[in-house]
């Protein structure tokens, strides 16, 4: 475990300069592409989720109005709640492969190949 | 406390052959255990025992999410509290799912990239390791013991009901029983083992309540308004379709509701047994696929507790249920023998008691875990201990684990699983997702900031659930004897959680001391790109 290099408190992995590579373009790109992905959507998804938890909380008249039988605007709103999840679950997804997924391998193998000694030598694994 | 049950109820609740539970569940053991020891013979490294060797896939570890995920508060919890109180049991469950989505967005693939076997190597990976991994164990082992309780406390209800045991004694006898199975599965099976066990209790448990879900549906023509209908005829009131019950009672419970809600979405990407689960897959991508597969899994699930809890509530009834032994936990049991007999019944149970057996297996490894990997290999013997040793300390903390859930197994019998469960949510929310999502995003985070933040946060937490209506001074308290409560909250979060966000901040802005640039470089690019990331031990 001694020569692990990822594990925390070893000493800084010395041949690569990551304060450099946190400054390439092609880095600060993906910084980029992930951020104005993942922070929008958690903000949108949080807010749609607490407009309807305090609508479930404090207009149980409008959440009571039937819309089918004894289907209400309540269950409706909370069963969108589950189609919305599973919505923004895929788009991320797809997100993910298409626009993170390729520059972070490109990312990674450069670095690997730039210092083999450092990376590849996991532990106890031959993978 | 139980209340003496009037004679004729007794008889009435009395449901099922208990030797016919028993079978079904020694099936259920034996097989899993078989399961266990072969799963057990490539146990060599610390990878392997505390990781499963990173091998597993990303729909495996998905389906062992869902299974550890879905503990008896949501099978039995959820269902019950649907049945009684309508739509605002639904609320649980709403959200328990949308927490998955911060999970995904925000923490399983950089947590995967930048630790190694706990959340506490994301957390001092670029800050001071000894006070930050030590303030990382105690919230994990904190977390862990409210959600011991709360599963604990839910095979012991599951007890009263199934095996017609209502004397403390042998319930308590069981509670033991269950316990000691946890601590074979997980001292011998290691991570492999419990997940498998979690694999395999996450199909039975979702294809039971599949099962159970068409039924009732079939039932009422498969139409949700009338089974709806169905339920407000039994109960007679017609706003269990709509929400307020339970917490539309006065300005506090409602503001009590918010505060829950901001436990549960913030609290499941802060569980330390789930969070450790994004170590047994080889890459991050695997460990986003694990998330997917997870949100589709509990997303169904919980789409099923829905239909099955008002089906209690139509076809057993909100009195029945209360006057069962186990009270609201004994909805969905009931509802397996109103349906298919005692011979569904004894299937629903075991099931229920596999998903104790299971999660609890998975909070115990966590805590040894953390306790091995954190405090013993690296605060007290700062690094330098071999994985075999760290292992072998790691059994020894899963047996104390063991021992001490039973005993507080035992002690918490009676009270309501899916409340116990929000205040592990709550503790979780407040003394870990600050810091993860400082240290994971923010450049300047540092080290006075992280322990500004968990020990603000936990303690916060802990106090107000101690001073709240919870713990004295109420009809449901655990000690109705005294009243020292002036937290109006039965839940803390709306309070501790932005307060810790807030702590967090403070104590960065004030440090005197900056952390390394160089480590935060190295982070912020490990954890994007994926270099240099724990690989799969391959034998």
């Amino acid at each position: 475990m001694g020569h692990d290099p990822s594990a925390p408190g070893a000493p800084p992995s010395a041949p690569v300069d990551f304060t450099e590579v946190q400054q390439r373009p092609q880095f600060q790109e993906l910084r980029k592409r992930h951020r104005s992905f993942v922070f929008p959507m958690a903000a949108a998804f949080l807010l749609w989720y607490f407009l309807y938890v305090l609508l479930a909380d404090y207009a149980h008249e409008f959440m009571s109005t039937p819309v089918w039988g004894n289907v209400n605007i309540g269950l409706l709103l909370g069963l969108l709640q589950f189609v919305s999840t599973f919505g923004i679950t895929m788009w991320y997804v797809s997100y993910a492969n298409r626009r993170l997924d390729p520059i972070a391998e490109e990312l990674r193998n450069d670095l690997e190949d730039a210092a083999p000694e450092v990376f590849k030598a996991p532990e106890g694994g031959t993978k | 406390m139980r209340q003496y049950l009037p004679l004729q109820t007794v008889e009435t609740t009395q449901v099922g052959e208990p030797w016919l539970n028993i079978t079904i569940f020694g099936i259920f053991v034996a097989i899993t255990l078989v399961i266990v020891l072969r799963a057990s013979r490539n146990n060599k490294t610390a990878a392997d025992y505390y990781a499963a060797g990173r091998s597993f896939t990303g729909p495996q570890n998905g389906t062992a999410i869902a299974g550890d995920y879905l503990s008896a508060a949501s099978f039995l919890g959820i269902v019950g509290a649907i049945a009684i109180n309508g739509y605002d049991g639904f609320l649980y469950s709403i959200g328990f799912l949308v927490a998955w989505l911060v999970a995904l967005l925000l923490v399983a693939e950089l947590l995967r990239n930048t630790g190694k076997f706990t959340m506490a190597d994301v957390l001092s990976f670029r800050l001071q390791q000894r006070p930050v991994r030590i303030a990382a164990a105690i919230t994990t082992l904190a977390v862990c013991f409210f959600y011991l309780l709360a599963q604990m406390a839910g095979a012991g209800a599951l007890v009263s009901l199934l095996l017609g045991i209502d004397d403390r004694l042998g319930q308590s006898l069981v509670i033991t029983v269950v316990g000691g199975l946890m601590i074979l599965y997980v001292l011998i099976g290691g991570m492999k083992g419990t997940t498998w066990v979690q694999i395999i209790k996450a199909c039975l448990l979702i294809a039971g309540a599949f099962v159970m879900t068409i039924w009732v549906l079939a039932l009422h023509d498969f139409n949700l308004s009338t089974l709806l209908g169905a339920a407000i005829e039994t109960s007679g009131n017609p706003a269990i379709t709509g929400p307020g019950l339970q917490y539309g009672a006065s300005g506090t419970t409602r503001l009590d509701f918010v505060s829950l809600a901001l436990a549960l979405v913030l609290g499941t990407a802060a569980l330390p047994h789930v969070l450790m689960r994004f170590y047994t897959v080889p890459t991050a991508k695997e460990a986003r696929r694990s998330v997917v597969w997870a949100i589709w899994l509990i997303g169904a699930f919980y789409l099923f507790t829905l239909v099955l809890g008002y089906g209690a509530g139509a076809l057993i009834g909100a009195d029945r249920i209360n006057n069962a032994p186990g009270g609201v936990n004994s909805a969905a049991p009931l509802l397996a023998f109103e349906l298919g007999g005692p011979f569904l019944l004894g299937i629903i149970s075991a099931v229920a008691f596999a998903t104790i057996l299971a999660v609890v297996a998975g909070l115990t490894i966590t805590a040894a875990a953390s306790f091995a990997h954190d405090i013993y290999a690296n605060v007290v013997r700062r690094g330098k201990v071999d994985p075999d040793g760290e292992v072998k300390v790691a059994r020894r903390t899963v047996v104390v684990i063991g021992v001490l859930s039973i005993v507080g197994g035992i002690g918490a019998q009676g009270q309501n699983v899916a409340f116990l469960v929000a205040l592990a949510f709550a503790v979780a929310a407040s003394a870990n997702l600050p810091t993860i999502i400082y240290s994971l995003f923010w450049q300047k985070f540092n080290t006075q900031g992280a322990l500004w933040s968990m020990y603000g946060g936990l303690l916060t937490a802990i106090i107000l659930i101690a001073f709240s209506p919870v713990v004295s001074g109420g009809e449901k308290s655990m000690i109705q004897t005294a009243d020292f409560s002036w937290f109006p909250l039965s839940n803390p979060g709306i309070v501790s959680i932005p307060l810790a966000f807030f702590l967090g901040w403070l104590g960065t802005v004030l440090a005197k001391r900056t952390e390394d640039a160089q480590k935060q470089a190295e982070m912020e690019v490990r954890s994007l790109t994926g270099v240099g990331a724990e690989k799969a031990t391959s034998h």
